[in-house]
């Protein structure tokens, strides 16, 4: 008779990953209503349509990802060191892209009731698509209490 | 020649019975930012300057290099990679990867942001336009591309790099995530497809 193997060690990074809020999942679909706005006010640009469908999905965006920062701000067990490290860096950088495409708005002389929706879209995905980087690396980091 | 069996979700071990080696790389190759600092400035010119060439140059250079990229990874990278040892495939994800992380980023600001200048310059964005369904259709298949890039493609693309820093890289999460980027790759290099389909019909109009 062959001995049983030995059960695996249990990894406790992929152990704590269905404690974790959706985080991830939340940011794309915050991603997704913000790209539908920008996709409605970029099909209407020079046409007297109404902005209402655009500031509705906004506000909804807006909901997601104030969620979604509420959730991940009461995880205690989850790499915040780490998290900042990549979500600093990945703001820098979305934040030039974004101020890249706010700066194409401003100087096309974009109505100001529009650029404003597109200044708050834009604001938000610098925000979102960070948040998504950050936590996609942090989720599978160690932490000290992994060691005991 | 047998792969590497990975079954208990820690990386599979080197001959002598350690870790699998990992060369040492920079997440960010700090060699190629000067690089992405002159498509960037390059691209803003275009834009001030509102040249018909220079934004035609940066958008079609940008969505070629795009769509090209997209579908040599996803079609013929990926199965490659899948075939390599694990050994391989990680000295190849680790002078790859980071790359990636610069050049794609960069494509897509270029593609874009010159696209849609060159599409305000033209004329292409007045209401009057006759092909403007076509326009807004891809509009979408650009937010869809852009949605998986951001929300898939991009992250798993980090999260390896991050986990191959790691002492003991494990390899079934590098694995899996490198399937989702393979993937990822290769569907937005499918709908890039789309796009130039109507790109250039419009462009032939």
């Amino acid at each position: 008779m062959s001995t049983p193997a030995a059960p695996a060690a249990v990894d406790p990074v992929e152990a704590r990953q269905s404690s974790l809020p959706p985080t991830a999942r939340l940011a794309t679909l915050t991603l997704a209503f913000i790209l539908s706005a920008g996709v409605y006010m970029a099909a209407n640009t020079s046409r007297a349509a109404s902005m209402v469908p655009a500031d509705v999905i906004a506000v909804i965006a807006l909901l997601c990802l104030v969620a979604n920062v509420v959730l991940l701000a009461r995880t205690k067990e989850f790499a915040w060191n780490m998290f900042f490290l990549v979500f600093r860096w990945a703001l820098l950088a979305y934040a030039i892209i974004a101020g890249i495409l706010e700066f194409v708005f401003v100087f096309d002389h974009t109505p100001s009731s529009r650029l404003a929706i597109l200044t708050t879209l834009l604001l938000m995905f610098a925000l979102d698509v960070p948040l998504i980087l950050a936590f996609s690396v942090a989720r599978y980091q160690p932490l000290p209490s992994d060691a005991s | 020649m047998a792969d590497v069996v990975v079954n208990d979700g820690r990386a599979p071990a080197h001959p002598e019975g350690g870790p699998p080696r990992v060369p040492a790389f920079d997440i960010i190759p700090l060699k190629g930012l000067p690089f992405v600092a002159l498509a960037l400035i390059g691209l803003i010119v275009a834009i001030v300057s509102n040249s018909l060439w220079a934004l035609t140059f940066f958008h079609v250079l940008g969505g070629g290099l795009w769509t090209g990229i997209d579908l040599f990874v996803g079609l013929i990278i990926g199965p490659i990679l899948g075939r390599l040892s694990i050994p391989a495939r990680i000295e190849f994800s680790v002078r790859f990867m980071p790359k990636m992380l610069l050049i794609m980023p960069t494509l897509v600001a270029m593609t874009l942001g010159a696209g849609y200048q060159l599409a305000r310059h033209v004329g292409n964005l007045k209401a009057d336009y006759p092909h403007h369904g076509w326009l807004v259709a891809s509009y979408i298949i650009v937010a869809i591309m852009a949605l998986i890039a951001l929300g898939l493609l991009e992250p798993a693309n980090l999260a390896v790099l991050f986990e191959l820093k790691k002492p003991r890289p494990n390899g079934e999460r590098i694995a899996r995530l490198m399937k989702v980027f393979v993937y990822t790759a290769g569907i937005t290099g499918l709908m890039q497809l789309a796009t130039i389909f109507i790109m250039t019909f419009l462009a032939s109009r």
